[in-house]
Formats: C-alpha cells, structure tokens, sequence
C-alpha cells in the first residue's frame, strides 16, 4: 500500500513536468496546426541556459530564493527569445507552404540542435551528461511510516509551479484579450488577419510563450533528474508530445491530464515491470490510444475543410 | 451490369507480354555476374559498394512513403532494424545446416536469400501493425509513431537475450556480396518505378496533392496509404538483412534516429517523389563522409579532424534540412527523374508523371 502511494507521489511529480512540455506542443499546434518538433529541444537548451547560469551565480548564491528565481528567468527569457528566432526565421517563411515542409523544418532544428550540442568545439557543452547543480537543496518534506513514503520538497515545489502555470495559462487563454486572439487565430488564422488581428504578433508571443513554459519544465526536471544532456530534449519532448496527443492535441486541459496519465503509467512500470522497458512504454501507449480513440482522450477528429 | 471489354493494347515489340516483365531482370544478371567478378578481391570497396547500396535500397524504400505518399516517416531505420535483426537470428541458426544436394556455396546463397525474405516480409508485418492506427490519421502522426517505434525496436532488442542486448548479434555468415545487394536494389528501383507509372501510383500521387480530394474522387486513402508503407518497410527490411550479412556485427546503436534521419535527409535532398533523385543523394550522402575522411587522412591531418566528420555530419544534416525546406523545398529534382533534368542532347525517355 505504502509502496503503491509512493509510486503514485513520483508519477504525478513526472507528469506535471510532461504536463507542462505537453502545453507547450498543445499550444502551438491549436494556433498553427503545426507539430512544433524542436520543442523538446528549445526545453534542453534552456536547460544549457539555467546551466550555465546556476555555475555563474556560484554555490552560494543559487540555493538562496533570489538565485532559483534568477536561474529560472534567465531560462524562460533565453528559450523565449530562441523560440521568437525559430518562429520568425524557420516557420514564418513556411506558413503558406504545404505543412509538411513545416514539419521537415521543425525536425531539422530539432536534430541541429540536439546533435549541435554534442559537438565538441570548446564552447560547447559536448555530449557526455553532465551533473545539473541543486539550486533547489533535496529536503525530505514528508516522512510517513519508517521511510515508506518520502515526499521530497522538490517534487511539492515542482507540482505548485507546475499547477501555478497551468492556472495562469488557463487564464490567459480564456480570459484574456491575448487569449482571445490566439482562439480567433487558431480558429482561422485567415480570418482573423482579416478582423485585425495581428497574426504574426499572436503566433510569434504564442512561441514565445510556450518555449518559456518549457524552460521551465526543463529546469523542474533536470533538478529532478540532476543530470543535463544534450539528448534530454529529443527524448522528454517525445514523452510530452505523446502526453499532447494521449489527452489530444489542441486541447488545453487535455495535456494536462495526459501528460499526469504517461507520468503515472511510466512510473507504475518502472515499479511493478522492468525499468528498462520504460521508453518504449510511452510509444506502446500512444499506439494504443490512437486505435482505440483517434483524437485523443478529449480531442475531436474534425473534419477536413476545404 | 455488363462492362464493355476493353480492347487489349497491341503489343509493341516481339517480346512476348509474359517475358516483358522479366526482361529488365534478365538484363540486369550477366552486368551483376560481371561487376561481382570485378570486385571480388577488394574488400573495402565491395563493402563501400555494399553500404552504398542498403543505403539505395533504404532511400528509394522511404520514398514510396514520403515522397510519392506525401506522408512522413521518420523510423525507417526502425524497419531496417527487424530485418536485420530477424534474418540474423534466422542466419546463425541455419549456420551449419546444408542442403545435401547442392555445393555448399549455393546452399549458403539460397539460405541467405531465403532469411532476406523472412527478415523483409517481418519488417511488412511491423509497417502494417505501426501504419494501420497511423496512416488513419493525417500526416504528422505517422512521424511520431514511426520515431516511437524505432524506440520500441531498440528498447526490445536491449532487452532480448536472443538479440544479443546492447552488445549485438556477432558471428552472422557473411553470405551477402555487392552483387546480391545490387540485385536488391535492382529490384526495389524496380518496383518504385512500376509503382509510379501505375494505377495504384497515380492513387498515391493523388493522396500526396489533397488528401481529401483523393478521397472525395473514391481513392481508398488508408488502404493505399497503408499498403505504400507495408511495401516501404519491406524493403526497409530487405536493406537491413543485407546489411546484416556483410558487417561483422549488428547492435542497437547501428539502427537509431540518426540513421532512419540519413535516409529523411537523402530523400528529401534528392527531392521527394524523385526515385532516381533518391539513389544520386543516397550515394552522394554515403561516399561524401567516406571522401571527406580519406581527404583529410590524404592532407596529413590528425585523426581526430577525421572523426570529426562524423561529429558533425548530424547538425549538418539538421541544417540542410532547413535551408533546403526554405529555398528549394522540392529537394535537387524535385518530383522529376533524372532523365528529366539531363541537358537536351542526350536522348530522353519519355516523361514520367509530374
């Protein structure tokens, strides 16, 4: 039973971190029907940022509250300002081309990125993993029983600003005037030019916006992880897109709750299976999900217009 | 209700119509015999040779998929894996099984051929359970199941004891030879061809343009679709159980994303739907870091500038993805073959689609 709460703790601490990667697909696609493949990848550099900027602040100041906030903002700003560069020079060029050339576009940063990084030129991190510093110090944060269960204050920490920013998405999408033109785009981003949206100006804060979301969620899991590699993206964003897809792309609450669902069912077979059948777990589950419900848990399969 | 009969076309040489289609194979095996009798005593050549030909296979397999289909698989090497994996296996086992009337070589020749076919037709089976949830949907799901499942394949293999885990199979016979490669890719150029000049071609290429017009005009998608990948994967599979029968070892690390993203790079390079344009990139692509290895080795330089090609081969092909996706999109030929893009004093033949 104990063991059972303890699995059930780690796998909603996972799936939060895959719930908030999984927004950040879920967004960029509700707005361009775009599979955003570097994703996963614009999370690990931010990753490099927070990195980078943890070693520069030194020991003692990145454990203190100013230093955490530091590291995180640092992150968020870098990743959204990357994704601005990837939106303005990759895809906006593309947007009227057939989508695939999108997605052929998409997967070329992703690789450039993710095997960019393991190059071995000096400035460059290389492609060995390294150990991410604890700008968050492990605490045990609630002990039950004689070690039965171990909730540690980084994965409350990481659930309360997961959850926060989730909140604050929900708001900006329904309740905001921003909110409301990134709808109207993603409804029909034709129209909505027409109605005097500024496009351009909604999808490149919408990149923005969910490359910072992914910085973020980069950071909770390389403190979870404690290790930082050039590969982390590729394969974490893998994860997230299958949570996009499992709860349906598009779908704001839905990669939620896939994403908190792959976190679970990882963790469940990571502790009742074999930990090394846990990456093939998220792809077998997402088979799976398309046979039996094509759009995902709460997606639609819409009609093609024409 | 009665169909009018159609008149059958006349034909138009001498040959008669049930020879016609094995012409181009009767043609092709005195050129291979005397290509395998050329190459026979340089190893690193004929295996060179051979590398460049599961990669021919591999392109112009993937192409059928990505470039006449218009659909996006990612997780060819996935495909190349169970092929290679399957007929391995199969391979030592039979090791030291003859058949007792005939020489040796031949019964080798013919347990290869044989394991080939069960390591293509087992990679066809993996495309069909992988294409069928997939290909329902639009496009951009297949290149995240087809990535899935090249995990997947890894993930199994590291985990079978009979697949030799993380260290690999060793000890496959070394049955295969450039001659039998190129028989294959042959046969797979063979069949891309007649594919594109065919009904079930013009229903692909109909897909490939607007997906729901083809649908609307009564062009079963999913089962066209579907049936592309099947034949697709069985190539992969082919390529891959060649690929097995002249390297001294396959492990998980041979099959991976950058492998089954080599393949993306050399079809879209050579221009999706070009079948011809798929075989010049798969050959450049492979001999280029060969080149580039052997140039800097030639000028002297130490041996780590020489690795270094291999480093930066990925970003590189990350990048050109890119800058080809913005400035020329339809890849070097685009949708055309080769003999469509040759200056007009050589004699053409005659235009394909497109």
């Amino acid at each position: 039973m104990a063991q059972l709460l303890q699995h059930l703790i780690n796998g909603l601490a996972a799936g939060t971190i895959y719930a908030l990667v999984a927004l950040g697909y879920t967004m960029v696609y509700g707005v361009l029907k775009l599979i955003n493949f570097a994703h996963g990848d614009v999370m690990m550099v931010g990753v490099y940022m927070g990195y980078a900027t943890a070693f520069a602040l030194g020991r003692d100041m990145r454990s203190s509250l100013l230093g955490v906030a530091v590291v995180f903002a640092v992150a968020m700003l870098g990743c959204a300002l990357l994704g601005f560069l990837i939106e303005r020079f990759a895809y906006r060029p593309l947007r009227e081309k057939p989508r695939l050339t999108a997605l052929i576009t998409a997967i070329g940063i992703s690789f450039a990125l993710s095997y960019g990084f393991q190059l071995d030129l000096g400035f460059l991190p290389g492609a060995a993993p390294r150990a991410f510093p604890e700008v968050i110090e492990p605490v045990e944060w609630l002990v039950i029983g004689d070690r039965d269960v171990v909730v540690w204050n980084w994965q409350v920490i990481s659930f309360g600003i997961a959850v926060a920013l989730m909140v604050g998405l929900q708001y900006l999408v329904f309740r905001t005037r921003f909110g409301r033109a990134m709808r109207a785009v993603s409804w029909d981003h034709r129209v909505a030019a027409l109605m005097g949206i500024p496009t351009d100006r909604v999808i490149a804060l919408t990149f923005m916006l969910s490359s910072a979301l992914a910085a973020g969620a980069g950071l909770l899991y390389a403190i979870k992880d404690t290790s930082v590699s050039p590969l982390m993206g590729l394969y974490v964003g893998l994860k997230a897109f299958v949570a996009a897809v499992i709860g349906g792309i598009g779908h704001v609450p839905g990669a939620v709750v896939g994403g908190l669902v792959l976190g679970l069912v990882e963790e469940f077979v990571v502790g009742y299976a074999a930990s090394t059948w846990r990456d093939a777990v998220a792809f077998g589950f997402l088979i799976l999900v398309l046979l039996v419900k094509p759009g995902g848990l709460f997606g639609r399969v819409a009609a093609e217009k024409v | 209700m009665e169909t009018p009969a159609i008149p059958a076309p006349e034909a138009r040489s001498a040959v008669p119509a049930s020879l016609r289609g094995l012409l181009p194979v009767l043609l092709a095996l005195p050129v291979l015999a005397l290509f395998q009798g050329l190459m026979s005593d340089a190893p690193f050549a004929s295996y060179l040779l051979s590398v460049v030909g599961v990669n021919i296979i591999l392109a112009v397999s993937l192409n059928i998929v990505n470039g006449m289909t218009g659909q996006f698989s990612i997780g060819h090497a996935g495909f190349m894996a169970v092929g290679a994996y399957i007929s391995g296996v199969l391979s030592l086992n039979f090791k030291d099984v003859a058949l007792s009337f005939l020489p040796v070589a031949v019964s080798d020749q013919v347990f290869f051929v044989v394991s080939l076919l069960v390591g293509g037709l087992a990679a066809a089976l993996c495309g069909f359970l992988v294409g069928l949830p997939s290909l329902r949907l639009r496009g951009d799901y297949l290149a995240i199941v087809t990535l899935g499942f090249g995990e997947i394949i890894r993930v199994v293999v590291q985990n079978t004891d009979a697949f030799g885990r993380a260290l690999g199979l060793s000890g496959i016979p070394q049955t295969s030879s450039p001659a039998m490669v190129y028989f294959f890719v042959f046969l797979t150029v063979l069949v891309a061809r007649r594919i594109t000049g065919s009904s079930h071609g013009r229903s692909l290429w109909a897909i490939r343009e607007d997906e729901v017009a083809a649908e609307a005009m009564g062009v079963d998608t999913t089962g066209y679709k579907v049936r592309a990948f099947v034949i697709s994967s069985f190539f992969a599979g082919i390529a891959g159980a060649l690929f097995a029968h002249f390297v001294p070892i396959i492990n998980p690390g041979s099959f991976t994303f950058v492998k089954s993203m080599e393949i993306v790079v050399m079809v879209v390079l050579g221009g999706l739907g070009s079948t011809t344009g798929a075989i010049v990139a798969a050959t450049f692509l492979t001999l280029l870091p060969e080149g580039m290895r052997s140039l800097f080795t030639l000028l002297g330089a130490e041996g780590s500038l020489a690795q270094k090609v291999d480093q930066i081969r990925m970003p590189v092909y990350g990048l050109l993805l890119v800058a080809l996706m913005l400035a020329r999109p339809q890849g070097l030929f685009g949708t055309k073959e080769i003999w469509d893009v040759l200056p007009r004093w050589i004699p053409r033949k005659r235009r394909g689609l497109a």
